[in-house]
């Protein structure tokens, strides 16, 4: 396990091949675009497979916010590591729906426990094959 | 009543993070709910990008009020910008002029109480978001 | 003001407890007859409590042809009136007893201003008149204080019989499922969605089945709500199921042209919790399930 970057408080660890973010309360939008180009660092210099996305310390998601979170995923696909957008608390699930932004193009999971097993069962699989 | 109203002057980006959490005390301090919290913030947040996208900026007044006999929060966004020339397209999902996916508009009005467009082309926008606090 | 003066405010100086009895027997008269519910002694005190708040804002606001309700010293007033307005309508006095209650102090004022005036009809008429206004406007406040606060019961049924309609279940580890029942409408689906996406987080599911068979029609505004619940169910990482798909509903999805992607659906409860154990890992086949 490595700290590589602390952005103000949003910390980017990487625990065993899979990056993990833990996104601070209330990002502006500067500090989105810099955590993006920082993660998409991350994935790329620790040769990554995974990437998780905890976003429980947001009580707003706009669609601003929802668009980096989608880019940031299609990115860390191009760079080959399947990304999980975990801890979504249910007021902001039901603002992003009324808003119409599903982010179905996301894989999504309850916490971080739980999409770090995810990623290591089909990780054990690709392994067995 | 509380007559306390907040102003925020928006011209960077950095002033929506600032509008929503001005919005945000002001919630938490008249106790409304984590679902009344994140759609109202959240349509605040829209609503002032907006107008720093499209007008390059304008001014938010945030205070409290009535609306049918409840306690509510209202946000006032004002800017001096081109003005929308067709409302109704705006207000429709997937119209945008801008960068974006053309959801902010549409969708804050559909996570609010009340939503008032004015507008005026060459002169300037104005939206006013109002909820209950229930 | 000139202490020679003869209106509302002297009479209430000067003959206070007269008045007080007068408006109490015209109540007695025609006003309250519920006494099951307000009794005698508490008609009493509340009129005491009221004509009082009156008197003492009278000594300082206007109360001839100026007056005006909206000013601070009527507040007293206003909050006996909003009090008395509260505690009948939770009671159930209907509202044409709330507003006889109020109104009937007229005729309690009428008298004394009648014996004082009685050589000078003209002031006499303005008097009337004048009271009347005031009276009135107390009237229209408890009766606004009388809607809202039925309002605010309504409003509070609603939520809590929202709530025992629609109970989110544990059923199995990670599982949670919510039966509907009667008619979903927006407030209703609103309440659906928090309380299902609320259990999701405590309980850690990581299914939710939504049951339907108990819902009376499935119109497209019911379908975009179940929708919208499916996709927050799946932002917030767990899948969403949705049973009770009886024939009739499926051919009326299909007419409405309603399309349900990303959304397993299924005909009854039983086979929407065999996929959940599937999807979960719990085999299903040791009990004939």
């Amino acid at each position: 396990m490595s700290f590589s970057a602390d952005l103000g408080s949003s910390p980017i660890v990487t625990i065993t091949g899979c990056v993990i973010v833990a996104i601070r309360d209330d990002l502006d939008d500067s500090a989105v675009m810099t955590l993006q180009n920082q993660l998409v660092d991350e994935i790329a210099r620790k040769n990554a497979h995974g990437v998780i996305i905890d976003i429980s310390a947001l009580e707003i998601v706009d669609t601003f916010t929802g668009r980096m979170l989608a880019a940031m995923a299609e990115m860390s696909k191009v760079l080959n590591a399947r990304t999980i957008l975990v801890g979504m608390r249910p007021a902001v699930a039901m603002t992003l729906v009324e808003l119409g932004m599903t982010l179905s193009e996301i894989e999504t999971a309850l916490n971080a426990d739980k999409a770090m097993m995810m990623i290591s069962a089909e990780r054990d699989r690709a392994r067995r094959e | 009543m509380n007559d306390e109203t907040w102003t925020i002057s928006l011209r960077k980006p950095a002033d929506v993070a600032h509008a929503r959490k001005i919005a945000m005390q002001a919630l938490d301090a008249a106790g409304a709910s984590a679902i009344v919290k994140t759609r109202f913030v959240t349509a605040v947040s829209e609503i002032a990008r907006n107008a720093i996208v499209h007008a390059s900026s304008g001014v938010m007044v945030i205070g409290m009020g009535r609306l049918n006999g409840n306690r509510s929060i209202i946000a006032r966004c004002e800017d001096r910008g081109p003005g929308i020339v067709d409302t109704n397209a705006a207000l429709k999902d997937g119209f945008s002029t801008g960068r974006g996916m053309g959801l902010g508009l549409g969708g804050s009005k559909r996570l609010v109480d009340r939503f008032e467009l004015e507008t005026r082309v060459g002169e300037g926008t104005t939206v006013v978001l109002e909820t209950r606090l229930r | 003001m000139a202490s020679d003066t003869i209106d509302i405010a002297s009479i209430l100086k000067s003959d206070f407890e007269k008045i007080l009895s007068a408006w109490l027997r015209v109540q007695a008269r025609e006003g309250i007859k519920r006494t099951d519910i307000i009794s005698a002694e508490e008609t009493a005190k509340q009129s005491r409590d009221l004509l009082s708040a009156i008197a003492r804002a009278a000594e300082d606001a206007r109360v001839d042809r100026e007056f005006d309700f909206g000013n601070p010293a009527w507040d007293g007033v206003r909050q006996t009136l909003g009090e008395i307005s509260k505690n009948r309508t939770e009671r159930g006095v209907s509202p044409t007893e709330m507003a006889w209650f109020v109104s009937s102090l007229k005729q309690a004022f009428f008298t004394p201003l009648r014996e004082l005036l009685s050589e000078e009809p003209s002031k006499l008429v303005e008097q009337i008149t004048d009271a009347t206004r005031v009276v009135d406007n107390f009237a229209l406040h408890a009766f606004d204080c009388y809607v809202q606060e039925r309002e605010a019961i309504i409003e509070r049924q609603q939520s809590e019989m929202t709530e025992v309609s629609a109970p989110v279940v544990k059923i199995w580890d990670r599982i949670v499922t919510v039966p509907l029942l009667g008619t979903l409408d927006s407030f209703r689906a609103q309440t659906v969605m928090e309380n299902l996406l609320q259990a999701i987080v405590e309980r850690e599911a990581e299914v939710a089945i939504i049951d339907i068979t108990g819902v009376s029609t499935v119109d497209t505004m019911v379908a975009q709500h179940l929708l919208k619940t499916a996709a927050a169910v799946r932002l917030m990482g767990a899948e969403c199921v949705i049973s009770g798909i009886s024939p009739k509903i499926a051919q009326t999805i299909v007419h409405l042209g309603v399309e349900l992607p990303n959304v397993v659906t299924r005909v009854d409860l039983q086979s929407g919790l065999a996929y959940a154990f599937e999807r979960i890992g719990v085999s299903t086949r040791l009990n004939g399930l």
